[in-house]
């Protein structure tokens, strides 16, 4: 058969020309709406300053002397657990990178071990020795954060998952997954894919990303408007306490109301009270029918006009409904070069809406009738269908190749946000005025730290993606953007992360999202489960 | 003569080609039910060089029309044809038929008869079953000229003659030939464009002509081959990791590789 020789569209020439081997996996077409090649050449090659330390980028931050430091004596007792395998040590001419570094190469620990346990076993262990002796560790999954939350700021341990990375079991009558924490988000969901369900997550990262990261993140993703939140999803968790205790909760019932719900607890508390070693989870079934419409609109007003239609004329087919604005698709045009873009005049936002459901002729009238009439009513200017599975990829690529592009200039200062939908947009343009008022922004002019800030998002959940492109990272154009943009989303009742979290970059940040009495209890509850801290400090409590 | 081009883009509904093909329970043939269904790339390749054809000789194009024969709902991949520029288009139903390319290019021959066309642009061959004959059989019932795996199509509206540029073996091969003529696409012809919406809204007012086998009742439609058995490719065996250049050299010689 031909069909895995056809590359018709996106031709992806200029990004593996950059990558390594294993990079080049991703011109494959079929691979590539997950993209997560696409994601670590990112990692690896798009940004061209190696990042610093981030002990010398922030210098006010100590490394706390109730620490211990790593010991000989300490290897000796993970290698007593371990095989050499599970266990990597920085030399002179390796310092752990991989482990180091963050995904946006904006962070940059000093770890000299990392722990890869194939065992919740192991895990225990590991965590019961570190609590005795005061070792710092950062629990870290795909290291796919956008925060700085899954890398060591001095010389914690990392201990990483990707060794524990088993399905465990599935019931494919209530679709419940059971599996381990390391299990690589797309992994699960192909596997899935065969017994007819699917992952109630997605995400650009999900070719790297872990199950159990998700979870330790409540990361929201593509999916939210449909299945939503992962608090809803997880049914039950297994967690690895500081004292080495193992919390389980695995047995996945859909209603069990006998009392606190615990594992509620560990869902986005970012690695500080306890390491999700296992997961289980409610699937859905797989929809047998999906379509995709990609619409240019000429204002913020006719996204919202369009969302409002959508609910009421697609209502439970719905899956997805994304907005971009036009900088942001210039900046993907940029780097996607020769590849054509769906519209072909430029419209001030663009909107992608996703339709899911199990009968293709009805999603096909709902959807036509959809479009038609918001053609007609002029609240939607131009737009495209897509025809095939090929075209249904790669319009979403236009949507999810941003975040790649705006950090191919040289970098990028994320915002993720949740606004009330009617200010959503207005913070990008504020963020465009300021940086504009404090002469930092030029989109030609290569003196200038910033590219574009350009917004686009989850309509869908009101959560808004600022991203500010830079050529680099400097403290003028960080100063400019912070605390304002999180004084500009508290001012409109907001919250400063909408699905990305607090980790190391927004710590300071949470008396804008979380009032005293919520803090207060935050804090008692750290102490209460990990006395000693010794649980990803540094970063968010 | 008055100079003009009548162009034919017979298209066929295939399994989309991004979805992995299953086979069958029974051994068969390939899994149908459930699976998605697109029109066949290459012949989507087709449709886009017709309409760029005539979006640059506005006045010499007269007419795109799409045809398929196939089950009926080979008329969404019409729909799309029509959206994405073709003018007019016939459905020739053959309920669950399978065709093979004589009987194809047959019921085709009869086609261009009736519109008249004097350009037939169609996939080198359909991804299903990758025969790679309906336009050469075409071209030879017709007794016309034919430029196969075009990568590139240029109409001189002077001399009334085309030229093409095809991918061969080591290279590429130009060639010229005057109207009519029958032209199979290959992949690097050109990028199909996207349906728009606009245009999705007008091509369900262009005319669709249905027809059935039944109207070419005398192109014989039995098929001349009988499958005996599908199966999947054996599944590869897994390598495995060695651990020295030493033991892999000593691998290699145990499998006498080397």
């Amino acid at each position: 058969m031909l069909r895995s020789t056809i590359q018709r569209t996106v031709r992806l020439a200029s990004r593996a020309k950059v990558g390594s081997g294993a990079v080049l996996v991703s011109s494959n077409l079929a691979a590539l709406r997950s993209s997560p090649a696409c994601m670590v050449s990112a990692f690896k090659y798009s940004t061209k300053i190696p990042p610093k330390l981030t002990a010398e980028s922030y210098p006010n931050i100590e490394r706390l002397p109730q620490y211990k430091k790593l010991t000989q004596e300490d290897l000796s007792f993970f290698q007593s657990i371990m095989s050499e395998s599970e266990i990597l040590q920085a030399t002179a001419d390796e310092d752990l990178a991989l482990f180091n570094e963050d995904w946006m190469r904006k962070y940059k620990g000093q770890s000299k071990l990392v722990l890869r346990p194939k065992t919740v076993e192991q895990i225990s262990q590991i965590l019961r020795y570190c609590n005795d002796q005061k070792l710092a560790v950062v629990p870290q999954g795909g290291n796919t954060g956008l925060v700085g939350g899954s890398v060591p700021v001095f010389d914690e341990i990392v201990l990483s998952l990707n060794q524990l990375n088993k399905i465990r079991d599935f019931d494919p009558v209530s679709g419940v997954l059971k599996c381990d924490a390391g299990v690589i988000l797309e992994n699960a969901d192909s596997y899935l894919a065969e017994n007819g369900y699917i992952f109630p997550l997605d995400l650009g990262a999900k070719g790297s990303c872990h199950v159990g990261g998700v979870v330790a993140t409540n990361a929201g993703g593509l999916r939210l408007l449909r299945y939503g939140s992962l608090h809803g999803t997880v049914l039950g968790l297994e967690v690895v306490m500081p004292n080495g205790e193992s919390m389980n909760s695995m047995h996945a019932l859909r209603k069990d109301n006998t009392g606190y719900d615990l594992k509620q607890m560990f869902i986005g508390s970012e690695g500080t009270i306890g390491i999700i070693t296992g997961v289980s989870i409610l699937t859905p079934p797989r929809p047998k029918a999906i379509n995709v419409s990609f619409l240019g609109v000429d204002s913020y007003e006719a996204v919202q006009k369009v969302f409002v239609k959508a609910k009421q004329e697609l209502s439970e087919i719905l899956s997805a409904f994304e907005f971009m604005d036009l900088n942001s698709q210039k900046l993907a045009k940029h780097h996607l070069k020769d590849v054509i873009h769906p519209l072909e005049d430029e419209y001030p936002f663009y909107v992608l809406i996703e339709t899911s459901g199990s009968n293709k002729e009805h999603d096909d009238v709902k959807l036509e009738t959809f479009l038609e009439k918001a053609m007609e009513d002029g609240t939607v200017l131009d737009g495209v269908v897509a025809q095939d599975e090929t075209e249904l990829r790669n319009l979403w690529q236009w949507r999810e190749m941003i975040p790649e592009s705006s950090q191919a200039g040289g970098g990028v200062y994320k915002y993720d946000v949740s606004l009330p939908l009617k200010d959503l947009y207005s913070l990008v343009e504020a963020a465009n005025d300021r940086l504009a008022e404090k002469d930092l922004l030029s989109e030609t002019d290569s003196s200038k730290p910033v590219i574009s800030a350009v917004g686009y998002g989850h309509v869908g959940d009101g959560n808004l993606h600022l991203n500010v492109a830079v050529r680099e990272y400097t403290k003028d154009v960080e100063k400019a953007l912070e605390p304002f943009v999180y004084e500009y989303v508290s001012s409109k009742n907001g919250s400063i992360s909408a699905e990305h979290g607090l980790g190391f970059q927004k710590k300071n940040y949470i008396g804008y999202s979380k009032n005293d009495q919520e803090i207060k209890m935050i804090k008692q509850l750290k102490s209460l489960y990990d006395p000693n801290a010794i649980l990803n400090p540094y970063k968010y409590v | 003569m008055s100079k003009s081009l009548r162009i034919l883009v017979p298209v066929k509904r295939v399994i989309d080609y991004a979805i992995k093909p299953r086979i069958n329970k029974a051994g068969t043939g390939v899994e149908k039910t459930g699976v998605k269904f697109s029109m066949n790339p290459f012949d989507d390749i087709a449709v886009e060089e017709a309409v760029r054809i005539k979006e640059s000789h506005k006045k010499l194009v007269e007419n795109i029309h799409a045809v398929s024969i196939g089950p009926a709902k080979a008329q969404d991949i019409l729909r799309t044809a029509l959206a994405k520029g073709a003018d007019t288009c016939t459905l020739i139903d053959a309920k669950e038929t399978e065709l093979e390319p004589l009987a194809v290019a047959k019921i085709l021959k009869q086609v261009v008869t009736k519109q008249n066309a004097n350009l037939i642009i169609l996939g080198k061959q359909s991804i299903d079953d990758d025969c790679n004959n309906t336009g050469q059989m075409l071209a030879g019932l017709l007794n016309w000229p034919q430029a196969t795996n075009a990568a590139k199509v240029e109409v001189d509206e002077a001399s009334m003659t085309v030229r093409v540029t095809r991918e061969i073996d080591g290279g590429e091969e130009t060639i010229s030939a005057p109207l009519p003529l029958v032209i199979t696409t290959d992949l690097r012809l050109n990028q199909p464009r996207y349906a728009t919406l606009p245009n999705l809204m007008k091509a369900k007012k262009k005319p669709m002509e249905k027809l059935t086998l039944s109207d070419f009742s005398d192109v014989s439609t039995e098929p001349r081959l009988k499958v005996l058995k599908v199966e999947e490719p054996a599944t590869r065996a897994a390598g495995i990791k060695v651990a020295s250049v030493d033991e892999l050299i000593e691998k290699l010689k145990a499998a006498k590789a080397i």
